[in-house]
């Protein structure tokens, strides 16, 4: 080991290859047999259960969890996929505090819900490991459907039209399949190549292929796709970055929080990965989570995360926060960025207290300065090189409730549509829906 | 402090606890140190007939079924009496008991129906100085097919004949044990008391497979793809013990007769349950055999405590203490009125109790969009399924409608006086009330 966490400037190596290794490992390992078994059983398998209602995706939960108890959890996974195809995933990255946890009675009556996540990662990783499809297509249409985006949204998509006989085409920008679950989830909730090995898990329905460095707008057009698809779902997410709007944003150290995150993912030797002594994210969304505790676990001294409202406000949910801060990351609320000031290289970030006023959040006039190396801007993402023809409201794409753009034949769901929450859960659930309308609209 | 110590026919012991005949008491070594951890006596595991030593299956003899977390809920056997040769078990038990003079010893006995047999093994003990003998009528499983145990325990007329001959050729305390598996537990009793039985001591197991295994196709536990019927005991059996006990203590003809309790007897409060309906001690075993034998501390210290918050001393005073309250169906009150009441604070609003009710019983619980769960007067019949299978305890309870109110299921006043069966107007059979 070259350097330490007190090593100035950007630089890799912080800690030892097996401080690594553990630092990103999974955060939570898949139960066991038993402890699923024992997990289960304190499901009261409750009558038109709140958990289900809170589940974007409407899993049967209490079924499933049933399944556990009866030693079937590839019956239990089989209950999960049909509403759900990205449940290996959402297991592990969906807020379930915030959803079915959250609505657990046992949550009501002792605030220990049943650990639902944990227990829907056992079954799907117990299908997954198998490598077993257990869906088959129907007999095919001969339409062909055109998907942007192999996020997923455009996977849950797909792999519903292509279950129902449909020849699906996804188009993605990246070199890899997998979106944000691949691309833009901290790596110790995805551990393992998880996010691929759902993919290909889930190709095996067969019917869908996938065309990688495939960007809309530069390698293809909407207009293009309607001429030769029968229908087409977009499902590209939000690819642009809102800027800080602070002077310094350019300087050396200063760079997008999904850029890192995305790097990070894709890094096979995280002891080859730079990382700042003072690191200082700006947001307080997952995103910020992400990159200020992934900061910490590469070795970061000093990692600070500001945000410019109260604590209530932030996207992230406490769970997450909690973790942050076990973590070791600071959390400062109230702060908005004045400037970055360095010469050449970022070397500190001045903020300024706010408070709400009269006409929205406004500066106290107290401002102060925290060290910084790195700079890692996570205000939040837009949507970037959407096709004019579409109406657009509030940064994203108008859909209606079945998924239907202002333009006909075309659909669109996850973070880049209306109406979703910008998560995969969400975005899945989209995705579906909008394929049960192409379906029934192109076999009309 | 409540004064546990145990005087069952005679026989002394510090508690009432006995560590039933199984294999916990198959030699000195395990007695020794059964006696050392506290327990108040023991039944020595069963003894047969001098010869060659008796021969037990060399694969599993044990089988079980279990709750989520391994916890052990009902335990099969196919172990047969004694494999030690006769004269070291009586060897042994001369010299523990010589040691262990406070402690009730007992021999379990098991040879071949005929007088001979029984007085020569008789012969054999007398010198043992144990304090008595229990007949091993009970075990389903193996000696059943040889005409012992539980062929001999199933038969009235055998039971009475074999019992008498004890009694003619010893002065020990004789003990009784039963099988459980019989339509009607009263006739092997009242022929254990016709026999001339100081008392009898229930349930032995009850016939059982565990389980089924699903890719060999063959029963639980299994030897060589074969399995067999076992004998079950634990925490499982309980209720049909309890029931057992109740009905012989109740009954004209065996009222009185001394009772040992046995059938899943786990902590302090199902030996009170024992000894409230009839029990004069209790004997454990498959709680030892899961937990070892430290469990006694348990046992007694809850016990006394339970007895000192009921103000009672001595464990005489709870023996029986709720027989006049086992009765039949036919005395029940049909005047005693209940309603669920749902305890709004404590529903967690997992609306198992709806499910059961609006599925399985009789439509009486509403539920609100809010899931808000109430109890329907006019339908509800008491049954008391939603207190069941409520997870909260306490949340549902059922509560008397005091006599002169209105049932609104019946559309009738609640009579204030006892009303049954036997006098009810539906009954083709009923005496009008004198």
């Amino acid at each position: 080991m070259t350097n330490s966490p007190q090593t100035d400037g950007i630089v890799p190596a912080r800690l030892d290859p097996d401080d690594l290794a553990r630092n990103f490992d999974d955060l939570y390992p898949c139960f066991d047999d038993h402890e699923a078994r024992v997990a289960a059983d304190r499901c009261y398998f409750c009558h038109d259960a709140p958990c289900i209602t809170a589940c974007p995706t409407e899993i049967d939960i209490p079924l499933f969890i049933r399944q556990i108890q009866a030693g079937q959890p590839e019956a239990a996974a089989r209950t999960i996929f049909d509403q759900n195809i990205m449940g290996a995933m959402c297991a592990r990255v969906c807020p379930t505090e915030t959803l079915c946890e959250g609505s657990c009675v046992r949550q009501t009556a002792e605030g220990q819900p049943v650990e639902i996540g944990r227990l829907q990662r056992y079954a799907t990783d117990t299908l997954l490991e198998r490598n077993e499809h257990p869906y088959s297509r129907a007999e095919p249409t001969g339409k062909r459907v055109a998907v942007i985006g192999a996020g997923p949204a455009g996977l849950a998509c797909a792999h519903r039209l292509a279950m129902k006989g449909h020849d699906v085409v996804i188009h993605d920008a990246r070199p890899k399949p997998g979106g944000l679950n691949e691309y833009g989830i901290a790596a110790y909730k995805a551990a393992g190549g998880i996010a691929q090995a759902e993919v290909d898990w889930l190709m095996g329905i067969g019917g869908i292929r996938i065309e990688t460095n495939k960007v809309l707008g530069r390698d293809i057009t909407l207009e293009g796709l309607r001429k030769v698809f029968d229908a087409v779902f977009l499902g590209m997410g939000l690819a642009g970055v809102n800027a800080l709007r602070a002077p310094g944003e350019d300087k050396d150290g200063v760079r997008d929080a999904v850029d890192f995150i995305a790097e990070l993912r894709q890094c096979d030797d995280l002891s080859g990965l730079p990382i700042g002594r003072h690191v200082v994210v700006i947001g307080g969304g997952m995103t910020a989570v992400d990159a200020a505790v992934q900061s910490r676990l590469l070795g970061a001294e000093r990692v600070s995360m500001v945000y410019r409202r109260d604590r209530s406000a932030m996207g992230a949910s406490d769970y997450e926060l909690d973790h942050a801060q076990t973590e070791g990351v600071t959390i400062i609320t109230n702060a908005m960025p004045v400037a970055v000031h360095g010469n050449g290289a970022a070397r500190e970030v001045e903020f300024a207290y706010t408070w709400q006023g009269a006409d929205g959040l406004e500066p106290t006039g107290e401002t102060f300065r925290l060290r910084a190396d790195q700079v890692f801007k996570a205000i939040g993402q837009r949507l970037e090189g959407s096709p004019d023809a579409l109406a657009i409201e509030g940064g994203k794409i108008v859909v209606d409730a079945q998924g239907r753009t202002s333009l006909p034949g075309v659909w669109a769901g996850g973070d880049c549509a209306a109406g979703g929450e910008d998560l995969t859960v969400t975005a899945t659930a989209q995705g579906r829906d909008a394929a049960e309308d192409i379906h029934a609209s192109i076999m009309a | 402090m409540a004064n546990l110590a145990s005087n069952f026919i005679g026989i002394k012991s510090p508690n009432p606890f006995w560590l039933a005949s199984a294999p916990p008491t198959d030699k000195a070594y395990n007695v020794e140190r059964a006696f050392k951890a506290g327990w108040g006596g023991v039944v020595w595991k069963t003894l047969g007939s001098e010869g060659p030593p008796i021969v037990n299956v060399n694969g599993p003899r044990y089988g079980a079924i279990w709750g989520a977390d391994r916890r052990l809920l009902g335990l099969n056997n196919i172990e047969l009496i004694t494999d030690r040769p006769l004269e070291v078990n009586l060897r042994e038990i001369k010299e523990v008991k010589r040691k262990w003079k406070d402690r009730a010893l007992i021999i379990s006995l098991m040879v071949p129906c005929d007088e001979e047999s029984w007085k020569a093994i008789l012969k054999a003990i007398e010198d043992t100085e144990a304090d008595g003998v229990e007949l091993n009528f009970g075990c389903p499983h193996g000696m059943a097919e040889r005409g012992m145990g539980s062929a001999v325990g199933q038969v009235p007329e055998y039971i009475e004949m074999v019992t008498r001959w004890v009694k003619q050729h010893s002065r020990m305390p004789c003990i009784v044990k039963l099988t459980p598996n019989v339509a009607d537990i009263r006739r092997p009793a009242e022929a254990a008391h016709k026999g001339g039985a100081d008392a009898v001591s229930l349930i032995n197991t009850v016939n059982s497979i565990t389980s089924v295994n699903l890719d060999t196709f063959s029963p639980e536990p299994m030897i060589d793809g074969k399995g067999t019927h076992g004998g079950y005991c634990g925490p499982a059996v309980k209720p049909i013990a309890l029931n057992m006990v109740a009905e012989i203590a109740r009954s004209p003809e065996t009222a009185g007769l001394p009772i040992s309790g046995i059938g899943g007897v786990t902590t302090w409060r199902d030996a009170a349950e024992f000894m409230t309906l009839g029990a004069g001690n209790v004997q454990v075993c498959t709680a030892a055999m899961t937990y070892g034998f430290g469990i006694i501390k348990e046992l007694t210290a809850g016990l006394s405590l339970w007895m000192d918050q009921k103000g009672f001393s001595e464990t005489d005073q709870i023996v029986g203490k709720a027989v006049p309250n086992v009765t039949d169906w036919q005395y029940l009150n049909l005047n005693y009125v209940t309603k669920a009441r749902i305890d709004q604070d404590l529903c967690i609003s997992c609306g198992r109790c709806y499910a059961a009710c609006e599925d399985t019983s009789h439509q009486a619980i509403d539920m609100s969009p809010e899931r808000v769960f109430t109890v329907k007067d006019d339908e509800c019949v008491a049954c008391n399924l939603c207190v069941n299978v409520c997870p909260v305890e306490d949340c549902i309870t059922m509560e008397r409608v005091e006599p002169g109110k209105l049932d609104e299921r019946t559309g009738e006043v609640v009579p204030d006086e006892y009303g049954n069966w036997t006098t009810h107007p539906n009954n083709p059979m009923a005496k009008a009330a004198e």
